[in-house]
């Protein structure tokens, strides 16, 4: 297996170097250049990742934990060391502290279904945000339905920031779980954390904290948060799609009960008594996403040789300069306009739908997300059904959003705005 | 550009800008709800069916240009029709958008008058949903259908 090579030693992410490593980038879409700017629904796979993949397939591929023969033995040993570089990766404590799920949905209805449904009884409280992803609201109201706990929703104001205020009253006797979003995927805002967990802290409240749009831009630290579950999904890495971590803190992953039954999830089976394994093998029954962990590994490799540093400046420089060049379209109008935001623009256009929006951009050869984003609730705070998104990665370049202006300039001439 | 130009001609423009038939219709006989998931498109058809007629048709909705464009420009295309006729401008409009056959396709518009401008369509494979959402809600109008249609 190749190993990652440095791209850069400098602080400065060289955008014209990282695009090479994205062979899509290369492609044409009705005859224009790619311009993809919805890394936020899901990111493009740089060539390590796909290599890698290809690697293990063709030299390195038998099922893991099972077999006697070297090969296993080997593939074993791959799918393990992805799990420890995730655990470096999020500072975790321990390896086992690691589950590998499908994503970051399949993580949060883990901790619903499992944790939820041993340790939360009929009126209970649950805290999320008015600003979640549907993936992070839908497992509480299953879970409400199941065992009638309470789900509260904690305000956001019309910048779309967290009202922390209207979140802290929200705190009683009976809060027995806090679940709230890293980075908001439709709004961009960037979710002070840190205050969020120091609130539950001084009452004893575990937190869940939902980082898939946080991880491509900036380095987590599940100790020095001290969250108890922190989830996210491979395929927004860079990574391959269904494979996704669930992060929880070894003491409520030994409490928890298995969520799912099969085979790698037991010590031993029989028709009287089955002894289950251990952690992190424990919620991972059946033979798993082998090549998802491994390319997820080579995804964080590949974040690593460039640097949170070198992608923190460059994509805080592109969208300061997105959002100044964006604001200067006629009839443009941001949606969620967060002091600290991170990833993604939301903006409507005149009184020009989405969908119409996102056409004829496509045209032009740039993607964007046009619709609700799986916020509904999100859309319905600020008067909309859906909004154009625009989100920005490490391939993406001042030239894309050029292009994007160009293509709002067109919507102008299509529509007669 | 051109099929852009092609896609959001002058008349579909005029009908987003000024859709006609646009509100409620209290006294109706008939009426169904739409929607597309996929965009969030969504419409409601009112009919006043009398002796096998369309008498009046409105529709109420948000959407997309292409979704209220078709939705007024049909409610205009289907007053005075009978029931039968309604469901063959259907087929016939479907077909326009989505026949393999460029030929076929042509044809069919060909015989809708205005509808024809939605020609372009078959350009946007992704906006077909859209332009026929009015027309799968006014099927199940007609039908009596309580749900929700659905596009996807």
């Amino acid at each position: 297996m190749t190993a990652i090579q440095p791209i850069t030693t400098s602080p400065r992410l060289d955008v014209e170097r990282v695009r090479q490593d994205f062979p899509i980038l290369s492609r044409l879409v009705h005859g224009k250049r790619l311009v993809f700017l919805d890394s936020a629904a899901s990111a493009q796979k740089p060539r390590a990742v796909m290599d890698i993949e290809r690697d293990i397939y063709e030299a390195g591929y038998a099922n893991v934990h099972r077999g006697v023969y070297w090969l296993s033995q080997h593939a074993t040993e791959a799918f393990e060391a992805a799990r420890e570089k995730v655990r470096q990766f999020l500072n975790a404590r321990e390896t086992r502290e690691i589950v590998f799920v499908r994503g970051a949905t399949e993580a949060i209805n883990l901790v619903a279904q499992s944790y939820g449904r041993s340790f939360l009884s009929v009126g209970d409280e649950i805290i999320i945000t008015h600003m979640e992803h549907h993936s992070n609201i839908v497992p509480w109201q299953l879970l409400r339905e199941a065992k009638g706990v309470m789900l509260k929703v904690a305000p956001i104001d019309d910048s779309g920031e967290l009202d922390l205020e209207g979140f802290a009253r929200l705190i009683g006797p009976r809060t027995k779980l806090i679940s709230v979003t890293h980075v908001a995927n439709a709004l961009g805002t960037v979710v002070p954390v840190e205050a969020v967990i120091r609130l539950a802290k001084e009452r004893g409240i575990p937190v869940l904290i939902d980082g898939c749009q946080a991880l491509p831009h900036q380095a987590i630290d599940v100790q020095a948060l001290d969250c108890d579950f922190y989830v996210f999904s491979g395929h927004k890495l860079y990574g391959p799609t269904g494979i996704g971590v669930l992060y929880g803190k070894a003491q409520h992953l030994q409490a928890m009960p298995p969520w799912q039954g099969g085979g790698d999830m037991i010590r031993s089976v029989t028709f009287q008594k089955t002894e289950y394994n251990e952690l992190p093998w424990k919620f991972e029954a059946g033979t798993p996403h082998i090549i998802g962990a491994i390319g997820l590994g080579a995804a964080i490799d590949y974040i690593q040789s460039i640097g949170y540093d070198a992608i923190g400046a460059h994509e805080s420089d592109l969208l300061t300069y997105a959002l100044r060049e964006l604001s200067a379209i006629d009839s443009l109008r941001l949606i969620g306009q967060p002091r600290h935001r991170s990833g993604v623009i939301s903006f409507a256009l005149g009184g020009v739908h989405p969908h119409d929006i996102g056409t004829i951009l496509d045209h032009d050869g740039i993607c964007v997300r046009a619709g609700h984003h799986c916020a509904q609730p999100t859309m319905d705070r600020f008067g909309v059904s859906a909004t154009v998104r625009a989100s920005f990665a490490i391939y993406n370049g001042r030239d894309d959003v050029d292009a994007l202006v160009a293509g709002l300039h067109k919507v102008h001439e299509v529509f007669r705005l | 550009m051109s099929e852009l130009r092609d896609l959001y001609q002058e008349v579909i423009l005029d009908h987003v800008k000024r859709p006609r038939n646009f509100g409620p219709l209290p006294a109706a006989s008939h009426h169904a709800v739409g929607h597309n998931p996929l965009c969030g498109d969504m419409v409601t058809v009112f009919l006043t069916v009398a002796e096998d007629q369309i008498a009046d048709a409105q529709f109420v909705g948000t959407g997309c240009a292409i979704s209220v464009a078709s939705a007024s420009l049909m409610t205009e295309a289907i007053k005075g029709k009978t029931e039968a006729g309604v469901r063959a401008m259907f087929d016939q409009f479907h077909a326009g958008l989505t026949a393999k056959d460029e030929v076929t396709a042509v044809s069919a518009l060909a015989e809708l008058d205005k509808l024809a401008v939605f020609g372009g369509v078959r350009e946007f494979p992704i906006r077909v949903k859209c332009a026929t959402l009015p027309w799968h809600t006014l099927l199940a109008a007609l039908d009596r259908v309580t749900e929700a249609v659905k596009t996807e």
